[in-house]
């Protein structure tokens, strides 16, 4: 408060608080890989992982329950196919196996680069959502007129909670042939 | 908190009371008057400005069908609406306030740092020329509404989007050097004696807000600055197809956005605990109280955010966290308000226009809150969204709270700064024409919105065609109940009116009516003794 020597007084203050904003524009960036991590533990935004899931030994299935898994699937604006599962809706036991097709017709008459990506709802029981196949795990290069059928084959943890009876797995195809052709990849980091 | 000034400082003012004349003055000043009127200046040009955009916006809502304007351009209006009034009126209005009344209040003789107080207003009108212009080129301007949620700004956005984050970054960069400014000022100018629970509560808020928009901005800057590499570089922050992720557009956005929607109500807050005990003669019931009640508002700001997101799918835990933690507010709120009203329980009031704007913002505020607290119910807020019910919570809290706080504060210390009492018969016209015609204009709102119908549409369906020829009836009765205020502040400005004496409110306290009506040019040069 004294008035003695305002200038050096002022100075560490305006230190203190220019180094304050440097770190809070650090920090919002900070919240990008922050935001990924915290979805990968508790399944926030309904991402599945994005690595095959090994085949548990000795898994137990929950012949108890019934589990309804839905299916959406869309392609993206702009994107020269139609994508559609082979069937909208599998009732499963938690633990037991279960493989669904799904099928895309490249409408285009080039040679097209898709990449799949997964959205679980609700989102916590994307945590429990194993795939041990996918055609989301890769590129999928689709040529001119192609029809694909690409199998998903995946099981849910017997862990699933009790009150999720009903869950929906949701896929959006890209076209990401101009990014393949420069190099990046199109899918999610780690 | 009364002073002793002594009076040959005052000669000593006049002595050196010349200044630059001309354009010059006001391009290279460094006074905190000047600033400080250059800001005020500022935000009512954008405030008009804004409002014109709005009236466009009503113009076209007159009826159903499309009437006037086509959708993309109605698109630009609500965008350039919602912008020009947080970033450009309202946000300047309080700087602007701070500039000129800070260091009259806490007795400094000038802000802290005047060279960057100078850039910190010239960069502004700049940054707002880049974001009209904006307008003018091909493809539009930013037509994403004010909270350019991705993809809306990345993927589907005219090129002029590079033209709006360097706008932003501008004005974000004009924010955190008064907020800088504001700081530095109420830490290191105190007059002697002026302790921290001494200080008038504008100048208590005012030091809260600056270390909300400290912490808040940055992150703003960021998140504009993903926008920008999104659309123009290839990066994936919030494009699904790279890896990113469009609500996290929204998680980073509004935790900038809900502090930020508290930097443009605390300064209010201060402005209506100066002026409601002047005219109920008590001095402010809770002083301290309400300095906590402001800290636990901006604590709290930083753990509400994502209840503008309820609908985007989040867990029940954590819909329920943000709901119970938004409820949480209305505590401290309630408190500020209970204490207002506590000031003015057995007081010899009296209903000058400053006053009667300050009763308005309370009641109206305190509306605005309510509905806040609807909207904060997660099952119902599925319902809410998005609807007429949202825009007519936010234009309580922020027309009849904010700007009426700005327009009390105005006339409160008109005299200070002009040195003529404005006209009082003019103000009270504009006064009960402002008050009938913002409820005609927003509180029926309330009904569209819970019938059903949808923000941010130029076109609605036939059953809300009353309500909304009401709502645009209001909103042109509002907009041209503004050019009133305009006369009378052009009338001061003119100096026409009584001269004003130093104290011209009987119950006001505080270290800026200790000082000539107008203001000197320099004022405390050697400071004041507060006992």
């Amino acid at each position: 408060m004294s008035q003695q020597n305002p200038n050096s007084e002022n100075s560490s203050i305006i230190t203190k608080l220019l180094a304050s904003v440097v770190i809070m524009f650090a920090f919002g960036f900070a919240l990008v890989p922050l935001y990924e991590k915290f979805c990968d533990l508790t399944g926030f935004n309904g991402t599945t992982k994005n690595t095959a899931a090994a085949e548990r030994e000795g898994m137990q299935v929950d012949e108890s329950r019934w589990v309804t898994v839905e299916f959406t699937t869309r392609a993206d604006r702009g994107a020269p196919w139609s994508f559609r599962p082979e069937v909208r809706s599998v009732r499963m036991h938690p633990g037991e196996i279960k493989v669904v097709n799904f099928i895309v017709d490249n409408h285009s008459s080039t040679n097209r680069v898709a990449q799949a990506l997964p959205s679980v709802s609700p989102g916590e029981a994307s945590l429990y959502l194993n795939k041990t196949e996918c055609f989301c795990f890769e590129q999928q290069p689709l040529t001119a007129g192609e029809t694909a059928v690409m199998p998903m084959r995946f099981f849910l943890d017997p862990d699933l909670p009790q009150e999720i009876q009903r869950l929906t797995l949701s896929y959006v195809m890209y076209d990401i042939t101009d990014q393949a052709q420069s190099g990046q990849t199109a899918s999610r980091s780690e | 908190m009364s002073t002793v000034v002594a009076d040959a400082h005052d000669a000593h003012d006049e002595h050196h009371d010349h200044k630059p004349t001309g354009i010059k003055r006001w391009i290279f000043t460094t006074n905190h008057k000047d600033i400080g009127t250059l800001y005020l200046w500022f935000s009512f040009i954008m405030f008009l400005l804004g409002g014109s955009f709005a009236l466009m916006i009503r113009m076209e809502l007159f009826q159903p069908g499309m009437q006037v304007i086509d959708p993309h351009f109605f698109n630009q209006m609500t965008t350039m609406h919602g912008v020009i009034m947080v970033f450009g009126a309202v946000m300047p209005a309080f700087t602007g306030l701070a500039n000129w009344m800070v260091p009259l209040m806490i007795g400094a003789p000038d802000m802290a740092l005047p060279r960057m107080n100078n850039w910190s207003f010239w960069i502004l009108p700049v940054a707002f020329l880049i974001m009209l212009s904006s307008m003018f080129v091909p493809g539009g301007g930013p037509a994403f509404g004010w909270t350019f949620y991705a993809p809306l700004s990345t993927t589907y956005s005219a090129d002029s989007t590079a033209l709006f984050v360097f706008a932003m970054h501008i004005m974000g960069m004009s924010s955190i050097m008064g907020a800088i400014n504001v700081i530095v000022t109420i830490m290191n100018m105190r007059a002697p004696g002026m302790t921290y629970m001494k200080m008038p509560l504008f100048v208590w808020t005012w030091f809260i807000t600056a270390f909300l928009l400290i912490a808040v901005m940055p992150v703003l800057a960021g998140v504009v600055t993903m926008v920008l590499t999104d659309k123009f570089f290839g990066t994936s922050f919030f494009a699904a197809a790279g890896g990113g992720d469009p609500v996290l557009f929204q998680h980073l956005f509004w935790f900038f956005g809900h502090p930020e929607v508290y930097i443009m109500i605390l300064p209010s807050f201060g402005i209506v605990s100066a002026i409601i005990p002047a005219f109920a003669r008590k001095p402010l019931f809770g002083y301290a109280s309400m300095v906590y009640a402001t800290a636990s508002i901006a604590g709290l700001s930083f753990l509400v955010w994502a209840h503008h997101m309820f609908t985007t799918g989040m867990p029940t835990v954590a819909s329920l966290m943000f709901m119970y933690m938004t409820m949480l507010i209305a505590v401290p709120t309630g408190v500020k308000v209970f204490n207002w009203v506590s000031t003015m329980w057995r007081g010899a009031m009296t209903f000058e226009t400053p006053m009667l704007f300050a009763i308005a913002f309370v009641i109206l505020f305190t509306i605005g809150g309510l509905s806040g607290i609807m909207l904060a119910i997660t099952p119902v807020d599925y319902q809410y969204h998005d609807t007429y019910f949202v825009v007519a919570h936010f234009h309580y809290v922020l027309v009849s709270g904010a700007v009426f706080s700005i327009m009390a504060a105005a006339y409160y210390w008109l005299p200070k700064w002009s040195g003529v009492m404005y006209d009082e018969g003019l103000a009270k016209l504009h006064f009960w024409c402002s008050l009938i015609s913002v409820n005609i204009l927003f509180f029926p709102m309330h009904f569209v919105g819970l019938a059903g119908m949808p923000r941010r549409y130029p076109d609605y369906a036939l059953q809300f065609a009353d309500i909304n020829a009401i709502v645009s009836v209001g909103g042109f009765l509002f907009g041209f109940s503004q050019l009133i205020f305009l006369a009378v502040v052009l009338k001061c400005a003119m100096k026409k009116g009584e001269k004003a004496p130093a104290k011209p409110w009987e119950g006001a306290e505080g270290l800026e009516w200790t000082v000539p009506s107008p203001a000197p040019y320099h004022t405390f040069d050697t400071p004041p003794e507060v006992k």
